[in-house]
């Protein structure tokens, strides 16, 4: 990267670790931070879209939707969520394939499960084993989000429920007296006007889903946790490094990004509720007036 | 091989007791459900101990955190700020980490005449390690719920406390605890699950199941990679964990009800869920 990089007399001294910092490797430990940005910018408005229709389901007249719904709304509460970062990209996975293969491959006569095989023809293989390397780790990243978004989605789902009740029983009956059906009702009255209730849950629940970012390393996603350990430890899996281990150095360095994080989007949550406030009848909104008064 | 078989085989197999060798082919039913539900032993070791320990850490902490005295309050808030900023899974890499820098042969401390060694190797065991990350973690979020509970009690509690004549820990003792307990019950509730949660997260973070001694998800997930079935052993995981959570709230449910039981039916505080809690 410099130019004294190719010196090894600079080796013990201090401009070293500059080399060391822009090493190949270091720089892609410094784009996985971006696949962590990338997670939470796609999860956030699809698990608010998951837990949006969750909450729907669960008010639905239709009684099937209405247990499905509220089925989905409670299994966060006694299930730890990362049970279902192990189970929904392997069921996933095996459900597409499955798919796959009675459409792809219609005349094959073995089982699909064979004793502790799950065996598909190689048509239906996903993504296909002939695939490049990009496809493959694509494929792994999209299952990973499906997963953060149906386990988030059931949280929030939670939230809008919550915040749907809260929107004071007033404003509906007073939409009734105006002679709107119960779909106006609710589009016009309920769903903008639970947003400010939903606030302090959903921002709640981003700093659980930013929290829950390092788990990615679980699902086999090569992110910042899974650098950390590559480049701190003096032996990894593909190489022997000649510094001893550093990786609480490595982890220190992810505790520090974690804590800004949470710091800077609960700093942005507070300006937003207080925008959202203003001109509301809560207290929140009656502070603001005084103050401006 | 009869499923009585089994469970005398596997029963305690997470405490190391029993067969040693894990199923490996023609896993049935029976084994699945009785080794998860081994694993369950860890979990409720790491919830039970961490929670009832973190609960005087974490009073002590939200005192700490409203006290007046500088000294006191910055490094409680620090405390609680840093574990509950950063997510568990790092704690538990970083813990990790700092412990297996300990000498593995022990810290030898010289006492004049005698040198006394102190064991350090146990400590990057989960039974330990992890049971300190997870008690430290409870403890700040438990003591940011008491926190708020403290500021919220109603300041003509306290005046009634002065005009009685109470003050120091007879006023702590009889007004001040009781209601902050009252208070942050339901808080605590969801803190006390979402602890419990997060047990399952011990043996897939850096701290290695011993000799395969690991907790009901590290068990549910062997099988779910010998048998490729996930559609078995994970269910089996949500069911044992669906009970243990209506336990929890069975017992904490109780201990509401006992906080609350001088004051009228409509003014009780309700057991609600709200997912704040997670880490």
């Amino acid at each position: 990267m410099f130019s004294f990089c190719s010196d090894p007399s600079t080796l013990d001294q201090l401009p070293w670790m500059a080399c060391y910092l822009t090493t190949g490797k270091h720089m892609a430990f410094y784009t996985s931070f971006g696949t962590v940005l990338l997670l939470l910018a796609i999860t956030a408005p699809v698990a608010l879209l998951f837990g949006f229709g969750g909450a729907v389901a669960s008010r639905s007249h239709i009684a099937p939707l209405r247990w499905f719904g509220k089925g989905y709304t409670s299994m966060v509460r006694g299930i730890p969520d990362i049970a279902f970062f192990l189970f929904v990209p392997i069921a996933l996975d095996q459900g597409l394939e499955l798919l796959r293969h009675k459409l792809r491959c219609p005349d094959w006569d073995m089982p699909v499960r064979q004793g502790n095989d799950f065996v598909v023809c190689d048509l239906a293989k996903l993504p296909l084993s002939n695939a490049p390397q990009w496809v493959h780790e694509g494929y792994g990243f999209t299952t990973a989000i499906l997963a953060f978004a149906i386990v988030f989605g059931a949280f929030a789902a939670n939230v809008i429920q919550g915040a749907m009740t809260a929107v004071p029983r007033a404003q509906m009956e007073t939409a009734e007296a105006y002679g709107m059906s119960r779909r106006q009702s609710f589009w016009r009255i309920l769903v903008p006007q639970m947003w400010v209730y939903a606030l302090p849950g959903l921002s709640n629940l981003w700093q659980i889903l930013v929290k829950a970012t390092p788990l990615l390393f679980l699902l086999g996603v090569e992110d910042i946790v899974y650098w950390a350990r590559e480049l701190g430890g003096s032996k990894t899996s593909a190489f022997t490094y000649p510094h001893p281990d550093w990786r609480l150095y490595y982890f220190l360095f992810l505790l520090v990004f974690y804590l800004a994080l949470t710091q800077v989007s609960e700093m942005a949550f507070a300006r937003l509720t207080r925008k959202l406030s203003r001109g509301q009848a809560t207290a929140a909104g009656e502070a603001l007036r005084k103050a401006s008064a | 091989m009869s499923c009585w078989q089994t469970i005398q085989d596997y029963g305690l197999r997470s405490l190391g007791i029993g067969e040693r060798l894990l199923p490996r082919s023609d896993i049935t039913l029976c084994e699945q459900f009785t080794l998860i539900g081994s694993g369950m032993i860890w979990n409720v070791y790491f919830g039970v101990l961490a929670l009832s320990a973190g609960f005087f850490f974490a009073v002590a902490l939200a005192l700490g955190k409203a006290s007046a005295r500088v000294w006191v309050r910055k490094p409680c808030e620090w405390f609680i700020f840093v574990l509950r900023g950063s997510p568990l899974f790092i704690q538990f890499f970083l813990a990790y980490e700092t412990l297996t820098l300990l000498p593995r042969a022990g810290l030898e401390l010289p006492l004049g005449f005698f040198t006394l060694t102190i064991e350090t190797s146990w400590v990057t065991r989960a039974w330990a390690g992890a049971l300190l990350v997870l008690f430290l973690n409870t403890s700040a979020y438990s003591a940011e719920i008491f926190h708020g509970a403290l500021k919220s009690i109603p300041k003509g509690e306290t005046e009634a406390a002065d005009a009685y004549g109470m003050a120091g820990w007879t006023k702590f003792r009889r007004i001040t605890f009781p209601t902050m307990l009252r208070l942050g019950w339901p808080g605590y509730t969801n803190e006390a699950i979402f602890l419990f949660h997060a047990t399952a997260l011990v043996f897939f973070s850096s701290f290695p199941a011993w000799r395969q001694q690991g907790d009901a998800l590290y068990y549910a997930s062997y099988f779910a990679d010998r048998t490729f079935n996930p559609f078995i052993p994970y269910p089996i995981f949500a069911g044992y964990f669906i009970l243990l959570t209506l336990i929890v709230i069975l017992i904490f449910g109780h201990i509401n009800r006992r906080l609350n039981r001088h004051l009228a039916p409509t003014a009780r505080s309700k057991l609600t869920f709200k997912p704040q809690m997670v880490r």
